[in-house]
Parts: structure tokens; C-alpha cells; sequence
């Protein structure tokens, strides 16, 4: 807990932009840890694939495109530090009330969370309780939030739109054919962990029900793996394998398949994404529709985060290549 | 008292540095990784809570009566994934503003846009 704050204090100073992106990334890595050890397992899966891995590279990716040093001058910092100092004051003063840490009796135990540690098993069906609250008991929720990612990659697609022409991709081909040499260890190091990284993928998305993991774990993972080969093969390798309209259809497809679900409840005569319905018994019901919509967030995630990636690596590589002919 | 309250301590004070990294720096890089400490700090608060003297992970098995409480992780799971979401979109407008205005110093930005009126 207590390094958490020290590598925060420490990217307040530092200047190099690379540098304060890899704190980010331990101090991602080091909130994980802190999850586990407040028993939120799923969380922590959750936290280290995206905290430590995918922002990490997202931001490096951006960094590369717009310059790594920061200004030295800083708005008003005695200011700031003030308006900091009081509100942080208050927070703390606020806290004083809060029940301690752990504590049976706190409020925020008494109310829901009883009815879903003692019910789900009957009503859901599915021994982690997170999976059955995250996709049963709160569909509506979990809906909307792959709606939001589904929404964050059309505006990525907007904001960032390709740019690419015929001669660029031979140029980068043929560089390609020279790295080839360099990067051979590392390279036949990721075509061998690849399908694994891919088959644990797999294994957290269908496993979701008994143990940690789920589909957006799954997802990142997933993308995690796709985003390494883009990585050490270029990018118009991995885009050969993953066609960019493909990728597209994915991500609409994932959101589709979950409205779908709920709308086969609702003409079954249930409520919406009320899974009970979907089958003769209800617990198969439930266990079919958690399967079909966590597929369904797994689709989104992994789409839109390979998206995300392969538009802010083309953006660079775009535009390199318009610098190439511009000194030619 | 000192123990009992330790976490919610921390996470203010993760919570104020990453307040001040958005108000008192000028680098927009700099500002979305603020925003990510800000953040996380919201995270940390909500798993802080769920935690139960005694209990385990949130799921169900023999033998184990107590468990954390699982819709905070619910809650803080999804919201993890959907920052990544909205902190690429962050990164994306940043790209754009720097191929706009040639840097992505909040001053030079300022700068530009007096001179363009």
C-alpha cells in the first residue's frame, strides 16, 4: 500500500514520459496485488491484464507519436498544492465515520450482499458469485458497460482514421525482411507462447462460472495476445491475419449478441436478459445465457482493444512512411 | 483506530496526487496518467470496502462460510475495463491535438489559439 504511494509521488517528478509510463504500469501491477489480498480475485485478473499490460502499451504507443519529454513549468504548483492539501483534509476528515476496514457490521454489508452469497447458488446456478452478479442479478449493468466500450472504439475508429497506401506497406515489407534476422529469438519466443496465451484466453472466458475470470478478462487477454504479434511481426503481418472489417463485424457482433439474449427472454415471456426463461430449467436457462453474454463482452473487449491498438500503431507508421516519400 | 482506517488514508492521498498531476501540469500525457492514478485510488476504495474480516474470494464452495462482498467487485471490475476504454479515447484526442498543434503542452496549445483570434 504504502509503495503505491511512493511510485505515485514518483511519477509526479519525473519528467521522462517513458519513465512515468512504466511506474504506471508497476503501480498497476502492485494495485493488483493489493486486490488479491483484499480477496478480490476477479478484480485483481481484471487490473493486472489491463492496468499492467494494455494501458501500458497504449500509452506507449501514444507517446511514441507525440514526444517523450515534458515541460519543466508547472500552472501555479503552490496553488494547487493547497486546493489539494484542504480537499484531501476534508476526504480524511470524512473518513473518521467510516466504518473500519473489515468490519462485519459495516452498513454496506448488510443490505444486497447477503441475498447474493446465500441465493445465487439456487437461483444462478454458478459458484462464483461475481460472475452470477456481474451477468445475471446486473445484466442490465454489464449491457450498458459493453455498449460504452463498444462506443469508446467507434470514437478511436473517428477520431484516428487510417491512414495507408499500397507503397507503404511493400516499404515496411521489406524492412520487415530485415528485422527478421535481428529479432529471431524473440520472435520464435512468441510463436511458441502465443497459442498458449490464446488457450488460457479460452479457458478464463468458458471458466468464468467456477473461478475467476469472465469475459472481460478473457478479452483483454485475448487481445493481449493478438497485440504481441502485431508487435514483434508488424503490423501488416497481423492484419493480414486479422482483417480489419472482420475485427469490425466482431466488435458489433459481441454487443449484438448480447441485446439479442435479452430480447429471446423478453419474447419468451420473461424479462429482459431474464436468462430463467430461456430453457425448460431454469438453472440451465441461467447457465446458457451467462455463457452467451460473457462470449458476447468477450467478443467486444478483445475486438475493441485490437482496434484501439492497430489504429494508433497505424496512425505512426502512416506516418512515417509520408515523411519517407517526403524526403525522396 | 490507526489500522482500522489506513486504507481509506492511502487512497486519499492516491486520490490527491493524482488530482494534483491534473491541475498543476501542463503535459496532457501527464494528465491521463494523473487521471488513471485518480482512478485507481476509486478502485482501491470500493475493494477496501468489500473486504470482510475472515472471508475469502466470492466463491462458493464447501467449508467456507464468510465470504468479501462480491458486488463492489462487480462494480470495480467492469469500470476497470471501460477506463481502459475512455483512457484510449483520451490518448487518441491527445494524438490528434498534437497533429493539430504540433505539441501537447496545455501553454503552446493556449498560445496558438490567442494568435489564431
Amino acid at each position: 500500500m504504502t509503495f503505491l504511494v511512493g511510485i505515485a509521488i514518483a511519477i509526479v517528478w519525473m519528467k521522462d514520459l517513458i519513465a512515468v509510463v512504466m511506474l504506471a504500469g508497476i503501480y498497476g501491477l502492485l494495485s493488483a496485488s493489493f486486490f488479491v489480498a483484499m480477496d478480490a480475485v476477479d478484480v485483481a485478473f481484471t487490473e493486472a491484464s489491463v492496468g499492467a499490460g494494455i494501458s501500458t502499451l497504449l500509452m506507449l504507443v501514444a507517446i511514441t507519436i507525440t514526444g517523450r519529454s515534458e515541460q519543466t513549468t508547472r500552472h501555479k504548483p503552490a496553488l494547487a498544492f493547497f486546493v489539494v492539501v484542504i480537499t484531501g483534509g476534508l476526504l480524511i476528515y470524512g473518513t473518521i465515520d467510516m466504518p473500519y476496514v473489515g468490519a462485519v457490521d459495516a452498513p454496506i454489508q448488510v443490505h444486497v450482499a447477503p441475498r447474493y452469497i446465500n441465493d445465487s447458488m439456487q437461483e444462478v446456478g454458478v459458484p462464483n458469485i461475481v460472475t452470477s452478479v456481474l451477468a445475471s442479478y446486473r445484466g442490465f449493468d454489464t449491457f450498458g458497460e459493453a455498449v460504452v466500450i463498444f462506443t469508446a472504439g467507434i470514437g478511436v475508429l473517428t477520431l484516428l482514421p487510417m491512414v495507408r497506401s499500397r507503397k507503404s506497406d511493400e516499404a515496411i515489407e521489406s524492412l520487415n525482411e530485415s528485422m527478421h534476422e535481428r529479432h529471431m529469438v524473440v520472435r520464435i519466443v512468441a510463436k511458441i507462447l502465443i497459442p498458449f496465451i490464446l488457450l488460457f484466453a479460452l479457458y478464463v472466458q468458458f471458466h468464468g462460472d467456477y473461478g475467476p475470470g469472465g469475459g472481460f478478462q478473457a478479452g483483454v487477454i485475448f487481445a493481449a495476445a493478438i497485440i504481441l504479434y502485431a508487435i514483434l511481426f508488424g503490423l501488416p503481418a497481423a492484419r493480414r491475419v486479422i482483417n480489419q472489417s472482420f475485427i469490425q463485424f466482431v466488435a458489433a457482433f459481441g454487443v449484438l449478441l448480447y441485446g439479442s439474449v435479452g430480447l429471446v427472454s423478453l419474447l419468451n415471456g420473461g424479462n429482459f436478459l431474464d436468462y430463467s426463461v430461456l430453457s425448460a430449467d431454469p438453472i440451465a436457462g441461467q447457465h446458457l445465457g451467462i455463457l452467451l453474454i460473457e462470449l458476447g463482452v468477450g467478443c467486444t473487449v478483445t475486438s475493441v482493444m485490437v482496434i484501439i491498438f492497430f489504429h494508433f500503431a497505424g496512425r505512426k507508421e502512416g506516418k512515417q512512411s509520408m515523411k519517407e516519400e517526403e524526403t525522396r | 483506530m490507526v489500522i482500522g482506517l489506513y486504507n481509506y488514508w492511502i487512497v486519499v492521498a492516491l486520490m490527491m496526487i493524482g488530482f494534483y498531476i491534473v491541475i498543476a501540469h501542463g503535459n496532457l500525457i501527464k494528465k491521463i496518467v494523473g487521471l488513471t492514478i485518480f482512478q485507481t485510488s476509486v478502485f482501491i476504495f470500493y475493494i477496501s470496502m468489500a473486504k470482510v474480516d475472515g472471508g475469502t474470494a466470492p466463491i462458493l464452495a464447501d467449508g467456507i462460510e464468510r465470504f468479501s462482498n462480491p458486488l463492489p467487485h462487480v462494480l470495480i471490475l467492469t469500470a476497470i475495463v471501460v477506463g481502459i476504454a475512455t483512457t484510449a479515447l483520451a490518448l487518441a484526442l491527445t494524438v490528434r491535438i498534437k497533429e493539430a498543434y504540433g505539441s501537447i503542452e496545455e501553454e503552446h496549445i493556449q498560445e496558438k489559439d490567442n494568435q489564431a483570434c
